[in-house]
């Protein structure tokens, strides 16, 4: 989940980290009261979950409180990429010196929380990383020692940070470490970090992004999800406990498992058509589950034909068949379907179909399904492909080297992992000589 | 052969008394994995799965009552960290957690420490693994599985058996299936199962099925033009995934334009492994590749 701007500074400030004073308004009116309690230049800035606000004009400088209100007055009700600006943060401008970005993440390959940080202030990490990586310094965390002092401290000489500087960016670190722990985030960023005129330094923009899977314990930040960043759909779909994403193409479709569904979008695709969205029903295949499924993807006037993709594993398919057709009955649609069973009670599945009243194609391959889903969608005839040439596979026959009986001394069940993976690596070229020894041990 | 589990595999339950966990238990019984005991804390002394399978208060004394030497995770998400952890130090060399939704900090410390202690995990967020014809710890169906010569290595879970099933009715059999799972933090790579199938003397080629999010895919292209002796060939799932979207997987994610399927299949294509358009076209790939 994505916190706003005001949201994560009020976070921030919660942690000892300096953040400008400021309010949030709703209306014009509103901008111009905060503007002159403040009783200085104010910076009035739009409140939306995208990026580049400031590109889009959705950031604006007022130098008294009619200014303030006129410019509020614009940037509310206006869109940004798609979202429309709902609530203004007014805050005090500040003296502008320096700009530092400083973030926390999650380094995914050395699976450590790291944080970030950089001179260039105000860009986007990601462009810095793309034309100055040099200009990075990266610090991961261990997790059982957590931040220290002197991480914090080679970040802030690294900036070229010096003097009293140290010892407030030391602070700030550590504030920004402690919220990325306590909201589960995977994202807490200031960008920037501003080094003022009054040789303070100071949090002017912020962003938190939380770890989904860890708002069981965090029910406080539950109550500040913005329900405009989701379409209705999707968020008509997390109510469900389906996980939905609306793309923009025609396809319909519904797959269980996640991988399968991405899957599923890349074959139509691939087949000259275009999803219309990610859809993974899970487990089990409930004919209200299904009717749910069937009632979110039908909202999206674009979707042109649906594609059924369900591998039965342990869920068998003609328990899946009956949910499909029983959910036909509740969602009453003329959009063209296709339906692809396979796995566990295939055959039942499919025979459950082809006796239902309202009539759906079934295919047998995920190349078929595709296919007709994407001819469906165009209105034109299905025309199969001529199968590929079939290569023969001949699987190498294996000797067993081993006599049975010294079988189970001669190997490991379970290979340990190994204790350093560099010192491994350093020593496979002698690896046939340094197996024996491995075994013995 | 196989790798990781086989017919003497010695398996523990955590959460057997639970929904997912009893009803799995029976799969896996039915399959014929020796399941010697179960876990859940207050529920020691009982018997679960129609009375096969004795549990235990705590892992410690499942392992010295049994002499289990694999354990696996049915627990929910706010659990089962402490789940991983408690079968770790109880010496449990082999743990496969098939828990969706942990926290990602929770993973990073729970890695930390299996690090330290020399402790396997497979998973979370996975469909555990499975080695035909002798022992399944997991969810992975068993009957669309038969036993052979190809290892099959993949972040995802009705996807593998798509490719599973796919192989299976083409007569290439596997020899260890290992779902390592959806999430950004887990146990067991790419890198440590491609590992484990180079040194399996029984399996000749390996099917890698990756997807978008991080870059496992990379690095396992890089061991694979390195290390391996063994052709490889992979398929990876979300060509069509917009950036910025989390595609149902926590780790499935492209960030800041890294962790692309177009830069996997790039990285893996440059070091020779054939990587299929969609999943039906791997057999053929395999078959291709076994001449």
């Amino acid at each position: 989940m994505k916190l706003h701007e005001y949201q994560s500074k009020r976070i921030f400030a919660q942690y000892g980290i300096p953040i400008p004073k400021g309010q949030v308004a709703n209306t014009p009116e509103e901008a111009r009261q905060v503007a002159a309690d403040l009783g200085r230049r104010v910076v009035v800035k739009s409140q939306v979950l995208v990026g580049g606000r400031g590109k889009a004009g959705g950031v604006k400088v007022a130098n008294n409180p009619d200014e303030a209100e006129q410019v509020a007055s614009k940037i509310l009700g206006m869109n940004i990429k798609g979202l429309t600006v709902r609530k203004v943060l007014v805050d005090e401008a500040a003296d502008i010196q320096q700009e530092i970005y400083l973030g926390v993440v999650i380094d995914r390959a050395a699976r450590r929380v790291t944080m970030v940080s950089s001179a260039a202030g105000g860009m986007e990490i990601e462009e810095v990383a793309r034309t100055a990586p040099d200009k990075i310094i990266k610090v991961p965390i261990n997790p059982f020692l957590g931040l220290r002092d002197y991480q914090a401290r080679q970040i802030a000489f690294g900036l070229g940070l010096r003097g009293d500087y140290i010892r407030d960016f030391t602070i700030i670190a550590h504030g920004l470490y402690k919220v990325f722990l306590d909201t589960d985030a995977s994202l807490a960023e200031i960008n920037p970090l501003v080094v003022t005129g009054e040789g303070k330094l100071l949090a002017v923009d912020g962003k938190i992004v939380t770890d989904d899977n860890g708002s069981f314990r965090h029910q406080d930040l539950a109550a500040m999800r913005d329900v405009d960043e989701e379409t209705r759909s999707e968020a008509e779909a997390r109510s469900f406990g389906l996980n939905y994403i609306q793309l923009d193409g025609q396809i319909g479709c519904m797959v269980n498992g996640a991988g399968l569904a991405m899957t599923t979008m890349d074959i139509v695709k691939l087949f000259g058509g275009s999803p219309a969205n990610f859809l993974d029903i899970g487990g089990g295949a409930s004919a209200d589950k299904v009717a749910a499924a069937l009632r979110i993807i039908l909202a999206d006037p674009n979707v042109k034909a649906l594609l059924f993709n369900i591998f039965g594993g342990i869920t068998r398919c003609d328990e899946v068949a009956r949910g499909i057709v029983a959910a036909l009955e509740q969602v009453p649609t003329e959009v063209p379907m296709v339906v692809r069973l396979v796995g566990t009670n295939e055959e039942e599945g499919k025979a459950i179909l082809a006796s239902a009243q309202r009539k759906v194609q079934t295919a047998s391959t995920l190349v078929e399904a595709a296919q007709k889903a994407v001819a469906a969608a165009k209105g034109e005839a299905y025309v199969p492909l001529p199968p590929p040439p079939l290569v023969v596979y001949t699987p190498r026959v294996h000797e067993i080297a081993t006599p049975p009986s010294s079988k189970p001394a001669a190997r490991k069940t379970i290979p340990p992992r190994p204790a350093q993976k560099a010192a491994k690596k350093a020593t496979k070229p002698a690896k046939k000589a340094a197996r024996p020894a491995k075994k013995a041990r | 052969m196989s790798i990781l589990i086989d017919k003497n595999t010695r398996l523990i339950v955590q959460g057997i008394t639970g929904r997912e966990g009893e009803f799995h238990t029976r799969q896996m019984l039915e399959y014929g994995t020796k399941v010697v005991g179960g876990m859940t804390p207050g529920r020691g002394g009982d018997w679960a799965a129609d009375g096969k399978v004795p549990v235990f208060d705590t892992v410690k004394e499942a392992v010295a009552t049994t002499g289990a030497n694999a354990s696996i995770i049915y627990v929910p998400a706010r659990f089962a960290p402490d789940s991983i952890l408690e079968a770790a130090d109880a010496g449990v060399p082999l743990v496969v957690c098939i828990t969706e939704g942990i926290p990602v900090l929770d993973m990073i410390r729970v890695r930390a420490y299996l690090d330290q202690k020399g402790t396997r995990l497979i998973g979370p967020n996975c469909p555990g693994l499975i080695t035909p014809g002798e022992c399944k710890v997991g969810i992975i169906p068993g009957h669309i599985t038969m036993p052979g010569n190809i290892g099959i290595v993949s972040r995802s879970g009705t996807l593998t058996y798509e490719v599973i099933y796919a192989l299976t009715m083409r007569g290439m059999g596997q020899s260890t299936c290992v779902g390592i799972g959806g999430d950004p933090i887990n146990g067991t790579g790419f890198l440590d199962c491609l590992e484990m199938f180079e040194e399996d003397p029984l399996t000749d080629q390996v099917v890698m099925i990756g997807e978008i999010g991080g870059n496992d895919e990379e690095k396992a292209a890089d061991f694979i033009s390195t290390q391996m002796s063994k052709p490889v060939v992979s398929f990876i799932a979300g060509r069509t995934a917009p950036p910025g979207k989390r595609m149902g997987h926590a780790g499935a994610i492209i960030e800041g334009g890294s962790g692309t399927a177009e830069s996997k299949i790039a990285a893996l294509e440059a070091v020779g492994v054939r990587v299929a358009q969609h999943p039906e076209e791997i057999p053929q790939l395999v078959a291709e590749a076994a001449r």
